[in-house]
């Protein structure tokens, strides 16, 4: 019983970062229905510079800025550097295109920092507080739930309260009618760029820290779990991803906890098959068919 | 059951299928006359088709007499990956199924093969009919995989296939790990080593013997993929590809005609999986990572989607780019640890820049720059629409009796 | 006088094959003009073309005097052209409200903005009571009012209207062509307005102007189109 409230609660730590990164790749196929494979490779990159920005001043929360700054900008260069050159005719072609990205920034990271991994510190405590006898959350756990909890909360106020998130909304949703309304379309798509990939580049900074350490492969598996969230929740919907993120998360962490960590790829294919076999649109989407 | 013996049986009798329909293809007349004469080309293009493949695999097998040993075995290797990219360009070029995976498939046909080759060594069978059983097996067990995953995927599209078939190849290692005792772990298996039949033994060595197995092993997969795309069954796909819902429409059973192409293109990935462990006589989840199933993609990009001949240039450019990066690099006397990290990462760099470069302004690929008399397809099949102008929806195959 | 909006010798279409050849209007200030024609005349590429969503092959389209040829859609927007597209084009997953604030974002700030709303639900009343509805819940005559509402928020000088009446009860489109004429009279709104609904467009129309096949085949005031029996017959079906 101990046990499974620890995976429990392991399992929602970590559902938050799924979500978060889930959310990221939400916001772009909103923007630009593109499933930004390269959302992955974005983050590490971003994660490298937080490291690096660590290391030289000493400071994680310096590292934290510098990786959503670099995230940013990551987000603003994929879009206006080649993705926004993607064929229209074909559904693939982004995805290829991505692909494309992911190569290249995985072996350039490759070329200057080598394959091995770099352990990240944690800002707080990783070992869990006994809350009754009962080993729950470690203050690294709650940092990041908070954490993810303050960026849903402000990216839900900025889509719904502002003239922005409006503008943006609008975006998505209507192109034309948006630019027939003075509504500057491109400048959006970027700035949902820029949005979604500092959030990714969170996830991922999130996420190193309890893992083996950073390496230009750290996210590869982060990506394949929230791509899994999208597809439960739903691509269109961002309270999907949230729910979809707690619901992956639990099942990862009580797979790994009581089948080994091994089990846990193929558990997450079963649950990515079986969800698109039986609810194509995910679980929170209306739509019936998932065409690109 | 049923649907995989159905198209396994339709897969066999696609040639038929050819001809019978060929008055169906919506291009030609309705007249009579017309049909005829369309039938007597789908023959022609038949005997074509089989005269090119003859012909090349004997060019390519005397060009082994031209290689070195380790010539040779990179042309083995070029073979192997060439079965692999070839069913996954007529995946993604005629239906526009992304898969990302292929690797795994590839991985799927290499154990299915160690195993079998392996029950067959311990059972004291041994020389062509151990090779052959274990092809067999290889080419069951991927073509099996591929129909699961080709039911799953006729009901998805881009994005999610892609998803899919990534998180497939990422499981790869996992899966290889929880049956460790039949697929030994990390590790993987070996298998043991045919050597050059006897009566071949004083003329070649066994790196162009086994360069000779793998240009077989390919051109019988490519002849067959090439039937299928000029075929019938190729129209039914590119109908699919560019308008579902018109292809339905015109009797097209599209989720048939995607999970038909998803578990040819399997099996194809098979075949070349149980080439590349005949070659190296091992198969590992090590040697089928995210990295290598990419490398197959880049591969069918680069060469041209669709093609066969694009597929075929794309797997020599795989395999002799990062070999000539790593000469160069090599002999660039650049600090050691420099080298090495390039060695891996600079042939990644430059493929992936070649895929963003090739998709953005050149989407036909290498073959889209060649003349098309040079072209392997358009000497096979003059008929046949070239990819970057897809066949437009009224070419749709309209004969539902067909399916 | 100079015209406000200018059309000159436009050719245009899509891919290769032109669907408007050399079409040229003047459109003077505070005028109604109904563009008529037949189903593929031209109508909706001349309105996108004027609105910058279809790139000419050769033409000019000015505004005020002002070549728009190198102005990007949201720009001519932003220089008081409005077009209400096709199609009622509500943005259904925003609320009324949403989309009526999304109309006169780049005009006003957030109070401005609020008055201005409120002013549009003066002028279409059923609207204010469907503020939070969002748009896949209204009705067509609803969505057009917003669509038009919409539109004008940011008081334009210049509004392209396709096809309002399309499906529309002829009461709900008698409301809507009044609201134009009204706006027209009170603020000196220009307005180009494609229909098929040629009684109804030309009802308030001071000037008719007649596609066929992509050329202007007549150019001239209501009054005289109305009376014309030939031309009427052969181009506009009655």
């Amino acid at each position: 019983m101990d046990r499974l409230l620890f995976l429990l609660a392991t399992g929602i730590a970590r559902g938050a970062i799924f979500a978060l990164f889930a959310l990221a790749l939400v916001l772009i196929w909103r923007a630009a229905r593109i499933v930004n494979f390269s959302q992955g490779a974005m983050a590490v990159v971003a994660t490298y510079v937080a490291f690096a920005v660590t290391a030289f001043t000493g400071s994680y929360w310096a590292g934290l800025a510098s990786a959503l700054v670099a995230g940013a900008v990551l987000g603003y260069v994929v879009d206006r550097g080649v993705m926004r050159f993607a064929p229209h005719d074909s559904p693939l072609a982004g995805v290829i295109i991505a692909i494309g990205v992911v190569m290249v920034l995985q072996s350039a990271l490759g070329i200057a920092f080598g394959q091995q991994y770099r352990p990240m510190a944690a800002p707080f405590d990783q070992s869990p507080i006994l809350i009754g006898g009962v080993p729950v959350f470690s203050p690294y756990d709650v940092f990041v739930l908070v954490v993810a909890v303050v960026v849903m909360a402000a990216l839900a106020l900025l889509f719904t309260r502002t003239s922005l998130g409006l503008q943006l909304r609008a975006s998505a949703f209507a192109p034309e009618v948006s630019r027939l309304l003075g509504v500057r379309v491109s400048r959006m798509l970027t700035i949902g760029w820029m949005l979604a990939a500092a959030v990714g580049a969170l996830a991922a900074l999130l996420l190193v820290p309890t893992e083996l350490g950073l390496s230009p492969h750290s996210a590869d598996m982060l990506f394949v779990y929230a791509f899994t969230v999208a597809v439960v929740g739903g691509l269109d919907s961002p309270v999907g991803a949230l729910v979809g993120g707690l619901i992956v998360g639990v099942a990862i962490s009580l797979v790994t906890g009581y089948l080994g960590a091994t089990v846990a790829p193929i558990a997450v294919l079963v649950l990515l098959v079986a969800v698109l076999l039986v609810r194509p649109g995910g679980i929170f989407s209306a739509r019936e068919a998932r065409v690109a | 059951m049923s649907v995989e013996s159905e198209l396994s049986g339709r897969g066999a009798s696609a040639a038929d299928s050819v001809r019978a329909s060929a008055t169906g293809m919506g291009v030609g007349t309705p007249s009579s006359a017309a049909s005829v004469a369309r039938a007597s080309t789908t023959g022609r293009r038949r005997t074509r088709l089989l005269g090119t493949a003859l012909v090349l695999t004997a060019l390519a097998i005397g060009g082994t007499f031209l290689l070195d040993p380790y010539r040779n075995y990179q042309l083995a290797l070029v073979a192997a990956y060439f079965c692999a990219t070839a069913g996954l360009s007529l995946l993604i070029g005629l239906t526009g199924q992304l898969s990302l995976g292929h690797a795994a498939l590839m991985a799927v046909g290499g154990y299915g093969y160690a195993i079998t080759a392996n029950a067959l060594t311990d059972a004291g069978v041994d020389g062509v009919a151990r090779f052959a059983l274990a092809i067999l097996a290889a080419l069951g067990a991927s073509g099996l995989v591929g129909l699961l995953l080709g039911l799953a995927a006729a009901r998805l599209r881009g994005p999610y296939l892609a998803g899919v078939t990534l998180a497939l190849v990422i499981a790869l290692p996992a899966v290889t790990a929880v049956f460790s005792g039949a697929l030994g772990g990390d590790q993987g298996l070996q298998i043991a080593y045919d050597d050059v039949p006897p009566a071949l033994a004083t003329i070649i060595a066994v790196e162009q013997w086994q360069a000779w197995v793998a240009i077989g092993a390919a051109a019988v997969v490519v002849t067959v993929l090439s039937g299928i795309r000029s075929g019938v069954l190729g129209l039914r796909m590119r109908a699919v590809r560019d308008d579902e819902v018109a292809a339905r429409l015109n009797g097209v059973r599209a989720g048939r005609v995607k999970v038909f192409a998803f578990t040819v293109s399997a099996v194809a990935a098979g075949a070349g999986g149980a080439v590349l462990c005949f070659v190296t006589q091992s198969v590992s989840p090590g040697a089928y990572t995210l990295a290598f199933s990419l490398l197959l993609v880049v591969a069918v990009v680069i060469g041209g989607l669709g093609s066969m001949l694009g597929a075929l240039l794309g797997s020599v450019v795989i395999v002799l780019l990062p070999w000539l990066i790593g000469t160069l690099t090599g002999a660039m006397d650049l600090p050691a640890d420099l080298t090495q990290r390039l060695s891996g990462n600079l042939p990644v760099l430059v493929f992936g820049a070649l895929l963003i470069v090739v998709t953005l302004l050149w989407p036909a690929g290498i073959r889209g720059a060649l003349p098309a008399r040079l072209s392997l397809r358009r000497r096979v099949s003059p008929a046949a629409s070239s990819p970057p102008t897809p066949a437009p929806p009224t070419t749709a195959p309209e004969q539902p009796t067909q399916e | 006088m100079t015209p406000l909006l200018e059309i000159d010798a436009i050719t245009a279409g899509y891919g290769g094959s032109p669907v408007l050849h050399e079409v040229g209007l003047a459109i003077p200030q505070g005028a109604i003009v109904a563009l008529l024609g037949a189903n593929g005349a031209g109508k909706t590429t001349l309105l996108r073309t004027i609105s910058g969503l279809v790139a000419p092959a050769s033409g000019r389209v000015v505004l005020d005097g002002r070549d728009l040829s190198s102005v990007s859609v949201e720009d001519r927007s932003r220089s008081g052209l409005a077009q209400v597209p096709e199609g009622r084009s509500v943005v259904a997953e925003l609320t009324v409200d949403e989309n009526l604030r999304l109309g006169g974002l780049w005009r006003f700030d957030r109070r401005q903005l609020t008055a201005a709303v409120d002013e549009i639900y003066d002028l279409f009343e059923p609207l204010s009571r469907r503020r939070a509805a969002s748009g896949h819940q209204l009705s067509g005559g609803e969505r057009q009012m917003l669509a038009l509402g919409r539109a004008i928020i940011a008081r334009p000088r210049m509004l392209l209207l396709d096809e309002p009446s399309l499906g529309l009860a002829p009461r709900v489109v008698a409301q809507i062509l009044g609201v134009l004429r009204r706006l027209r009279d009170d603020t000196g709104l220009t307005v180009l307005l494609a229909e098929q609904n040629v009684t109804s467009a030309l009802a308030i129309a001071d000037h008719g102007v007649v596609l066929s096949l992509g050329s202007v085949v007549a150019d001239r005031p209501a009054a005289e189109l109305l009376s014309d029996g030939a031309l009427r017959h052969a181009y506009l079906g009655f």
